[in-house]
């Protein structure tokens, strides 16, 4: 399970309000995902990789975390180029690249990569769960909050769950392979977590009707803006704001 | 006990569950009663009914026949028994079921917030009942991360803090080491509740109760010494 690799530490942002961190880092993101100039894009990436050195996160392991992403963004690269109408740049084949076509898929691969940096710097600094109380506090509605809960804490069973399943299935020595036996056994094991999550669901509300459940759930953590919260998040703000009007303000 | 007030009173109680090819009766004409202060042990087999019983208490499932009556009063309908899930505690048998609250603290509070009590009454609660049972500074602990002990006891605590004048515990030494069933063992004998306990533990019922029931066939049979 990777939930919360990140979240422990004592840095500048790890100790920052998840608010302000949730409002930044949304915001970035925005500005990142529509903007095309250069100018602006090259301030975000100088920005995401900043706040990366001031998490101070293991470099090992946010490039992992980059690589994931990635993988999908290769698949971009073998289409874009090719399909993108526009100036020719190279052929393979019979297969034409475009200029535009590649500087599309540059983009969006410096976007990506920019915008989850930037998420991970601010938002896998803090725990799930204090992402949820914060989320709540900026008025997210309550239902979608108690779905994040109840996600976080079970999906940490039903992992169980499923290595138990596939250790059950591995001390009786199956080998997985490109057979029926291998898809029908796989099937079992999906069918078997469907049936067990479901019946989990039934306990678990059985067991909160025993509690006097009726349809409030509570949040408890609250939390204090301090000094050092106002001031970065003025900081951060300005330099999105400055970042978002080198796309839209000034002039070529 | 015949002076003693009867709080829980179970009369020709029948169950049988509807699957789609066997009707599968799990209590027969089942009779029961407890009176106030009384601790009482459950053994029986595997599937013999314990949890189906305990669920018929509480309203989460219906008897096919015969009368439950709680706080001498006859329940039926979901709304009788909203009252009998305010006074008497149910442990479930899978802490993983009991404890869905992201951070211990809430999980505690969860039952006094919907008994009506105010953010700041919720919390004085949470850390009495943590106090009472050696939990404290567990508020802030996250309780996916919890080992199964430490669920088990802070499941025991999200219970004790509804303040119930009944507790029933489904198999609560169940995958627990010594230390902490002697934990457990401590708190029970501490404890002034009256409680039913389904276990297979002999000898950590006789610790805790008075009288021990069997279940088996659908009916109680007298109990075992």
């Amino acid at each position: 399970m990777h939930i919360d690799n990140f979240a422990a530490g004592d840095s500048l942002l790890h100790r920052l309000d998840p608010r302000v961190k949730i409002v930044v880092a949304v915001l970035f993101s925005v500005v990142v995902a529509v903007a095309d100039r250069y100018s602006c894009l090259a301030t975000a990436v100088c920005l995401s990789l900043t706040l990366l050195f001031l998490a101070r996160l293991s470099l090992r392991e946010v490039f992992l975390r980059l690589l994931v992403v990635n993988a999908f963004i290769v698949f971009l690269w073998l289409f874009l180029p090719f399909t993108y109408g526009g100036e020719k740049l190279f052929s393979i084949g019979p297969l034409d690249a475009t200029r535009e076509g590649v500087i599309y898929a540059l983009l969006i691969t410096v976007k990506s990569n920019t915008i989850v940096l930037a998420l991970i710097a601010l938002l896998a600094t803090s725990p799930v769960v204090t992402l949820g109380h914060a989320l709540s506090h900026l008025y997210v509605p309550e239902k979608l909050i108690h779905l994040l809960f109840f996600t976080v804490r079970y999906l940490q069973v039903l992992h169980l769950e499923y290595d138990r399943l596939r250790d059950a299935m591995r001390i009786r020595a199956f080998k997985p392979g490109t057979n029926m036996h291998t898809y029908r056994t796989f099937a079992y094991l999906i069918g078997m977590l469907l049936i067990k999550s479901f019946d989990r669901a039934d306990r678990i509300r059985k067991a909160m009707l025993c509690r006097g459940f009726h349809g409030k759930y509570y949040l408890l953590s609250h939390f204090e803006l301090q000094r050092v919260d106002v001031i970065m998040l003025v900081i951060m703000m300005l330099l999105v704001s400055g970042m978002a009007s080198l796309q839209w303000i000034i002039l070529k | 006990m015949d002076n003693s007030e009867v709080i829980i009173s179970l009369k020709g109680l029948s169950f049988t569950y509807h699957d789609n090819k066997s009707h599968r009766p799990v209590l027969d004409d089942l009779n029961l009663q407890i009176s106030r202060g009384e601790r009482v042990g459950l053994i029986g087999a595997n599937g013999s009914g314990k949890t189906t019983l305990f669920h018929l208490l509480m309203g989460l499932l219906r008897q096919t026949a015969g009368t439950i009556e709680v706080f001498g009063e006859e329940r039926r309908k979901e709304k009788d028994f909203r009252e009998v899930r305010e006074k008497i505690g149910l442990l479930f048998q899978d802490s993983d079921d009991q404890l869905f609250c992201p951070t211990v603290a809430e999980d505690v509070a969860f039952g006094p917030l919907n008994l009506g009590n105010s953010q700041e009454e919720a919390l004085a609660i949470t850390r009495e009942v943590l106090k009472r049972l050696g939990l404290e500074g567990f508020e802030d602990r996250l309780t996916y991360k919890l080992s199964g002990g430490e669920k088990r006891l802070i499941s025991l605590a999200t219970v004790l803090a509804m303040k119930p004048e009944v507790l029933i515990l489904d198999e609560p030494t169940t995958g627990l080491d010594e230390d902490t069933v002697e934990r457990l063992t401590e708190i029970l004998r501490g404890s002034d509740l009256t409680y039913l306990i389904a276990s297979h533990n002999r000898d950590f019922l006789s610790k805790t109760t008075d009288i021990i029931y069997r279940l088996g066939r659908g009916k109680l049979t007298s109990p075992v010494s």
